[in-house]
């Protein structure tokens, strides 16, 4: 049994009288990741920042392992662009040593960027450098609300699979929002589908058939998924692997492709 | 040699000008980062209330300023929290209340002899020893505020959630702005007048934006900028008799066009 690093406890939040979050429970191990999935406005994002303690519960209860180191990778880095900042500075605003930021930085492969202006950087660059951030103040528990934001498909794939080698590195948590069903699925423990309540969670090849998940995504994407699935398995089969989710989650630059 | 210096009304204002810029240089620069140029002219319009009222309750005025500044602060955000209207609307509301309400609460005083040209525009006859005294306490707390919070009012700029989950104090460090604001208003209205103000916070810090690479050196130049405009635009006012604050932000504009000709692109 792995240690629980989050508990939510019939958490809800409720914004200018309408309810965001409806009683959500949920528990974070060490090791886990995570996966928050569900239509826009489901409150996903509203659920995550309940975990960071940016938003208040309105109800409920949320227990933090004492002492939790959280890593935090915002959605986007909207920065103010009449602020002078290199990438380099911006790390160092962490508070973490010089060492531990140049080592972040080159985890997450930007370390040739660490000069430059963090309003040249790219979709992707940007992620990475957020990702760096998080990950030099050697976290317990790493939050990430759609990390792949404006980042291509191939890049995606490889910051999923960043993402799973990270957590294994740190033997940290992982919660994450993702909009990219196919990619969750391949790079995920548990999926949390999220319509304001928890509509189903299980492990992602059994939340495709799941009638809730069908209600809330609709046929055709639960039929993509499990066209996705068959092809998963088919494609590791041929090589020889036992068809296990880890192997699976090693090469979902592929199966990214197909379903292009 | 300092007492003859100081007793020349001319040095005064320059003594005290340079003053209000060395702290007008980094406020300025959190009024262009965080985009509260307009916030910044709010509390610089109430400051006339500011002053009609350090005559009904006797004390100094640049109490009487800086106390109004923090309870228009406090008001916006109550009034922000209802959401009902846009925040510029509101701001506009309350930037131009204020001064009404001080222009017609001083003239409720008759015994009060002001010169509100001087007050609304800057007067270089109206800094008084005393006045430098305040100019440099002033600066000298917001600057040793600015020292102490510079990581967490940087990061809170930069990204306030990312900062927030962090464990930086994010409205402690807002309060702490508003209050370094106050401040800066209740002196900086002796050299460039109420109306002027948050020309002198924004033009130096969108100047040096050109040149800097770092937070650190865009407050740098921002302050050299505000030397700049403040000794050329008192010794314009002294030339040709202009009215002083008009003469200092003349003076940092065409800085600020200068090196928007020259300086080539943003570099960093």
């Amino acid at each position: 049994m792995n240690e629980v690093l989050a508990e939510l406890s019939k958490v809800s939040v409720t914004l200018n009288d309408r309810l965001i979050v409806d009683r959500v429970s949920l528990s974070i191990k060490r090791g886990d990741i995570i996966t928050i999935i569900g239509p826009n406005g489901a409150g996903k994002t509203t659920l995550i920042k309940t975990i960071l303690g940016i938003q208040k519960a309105t109800s409920g209860s949320i227990s933090l392992q004492p002492g939790l180191v959280i890593g935090y990778v915002p959605q986007t880095l909207n920065l103010e662009t009449t602020l002078p900042l290199s990438v380099e500075r911006f790390m160092a605003l962490s508070g973490c040593d010089r060492k531990g930021c140049k080592q972040a930085l080159a985890r997450t492969g930007v370390a040739h960027l660490s000069a430059a202006s963090v309003h040249h950087l790219s979709g992707g660059e940007k992620q990475r450098l957020l990702l760096a951030r998080a990950l030099a103040r050697q976290p317990g528990l790493l939050v990430l609300d759609e990390p792949a934001q404006g980042v291509d498909i191939n890049g995606q794939a490889a910051l999923y699979d960043l993402v799973r080698q990270l957590r294994d590195e740190l033997n940290c948590g992982v919660i994450m929002i993702s909009h990219d069903l196919h990619l969750v699925m391949a790079a995920t423990d548990k999926v949390i589908c999220l319509n304001q309540h928890v509509c189903c969670s299980g492990f992602p090849e059994d939340i495709s058939h799941d009638p809730a998940f069908i209600e809330t995504f609709g046929t055709a994407v639960a039929e993509s998924l499990a066209v996705y699935h068959h092809h998963h398995n088919h494609r590791h089969d041929l090589h020889g692997n036992v068809s296990s989710l880890s192997e699976a989650k090693a090469a979902p630059t592929g199966s990214g492709h197909h379903h292009d | 040699m300092i007492d003859s210096i100081l007793d020349d009304f001319f040095w005064r204002a320059l003594i005290g000008g340079l003053g209000v810029a060395l702290v007008a240089g980094p406020l300025g620069c959190f009024v262009v980062w965080r985009r509260l140029a307009y916030f910044g002219d709010t509390l610089a319009h109430s400051a006339l209330l500011g002053i009609a009222l350090s005559f009904v309750i006797q004390v100094p005025i640049n109490v009487g300023v800086i106390i109004t500044c923090l309870g228009l602060a406090l008001a916006l955000v109550l009034f922000s929290r209802s959401k009902t209207l846009a925040t510029d609307t509101l701001l506009g509301i309350l930037a131009h209340s204020a001064l009404a309400i001080g222009l017609v609460t001083l003239s409720f005083m008759p015994s009060v002899r002001m010169d509100l040209t001087g007050l609304l525009f800057g007067d270089l006859l109206a800094m008084s020893r005393s006045d430098l005294w305040w100019i440099y306490g002033g600066a000298a707390t917001i600057l040793c505020l600015l020292a102490l919070l510079w990581r967490g009012l940087l990061m809170s700029t930069i990204h306030e959630e990312l900062a927030r989950v962090e464990g930086v104090p994010v409205e402690r460090l807002r309060l702490a702005l508003i209050l370094m604001f106050a401040i800066v208003i209740a002196v900086a209205m002796k050299i460039v007048g109420v109306l002027l103000i948050t020309a002198l916070l924004i033009i130096p810090a969108a100047t040096a934006r050109r040149l800097a690479r770092t937070p650190e050196q865009m407050v740098a130049m921002a302050m050299l900028f505000g030397f700049i405009a403040v000794t050329g635009g008192l010794a314009l006012s002294w030339e040709l008799d202009t009215p002083a604050g008009p003469s200092v932000v003349v003076t940092a504009f065409s800085c600020f066009l200068l090196i928007s000709a020259v300086g080539g692109k943003q570099r960093a």
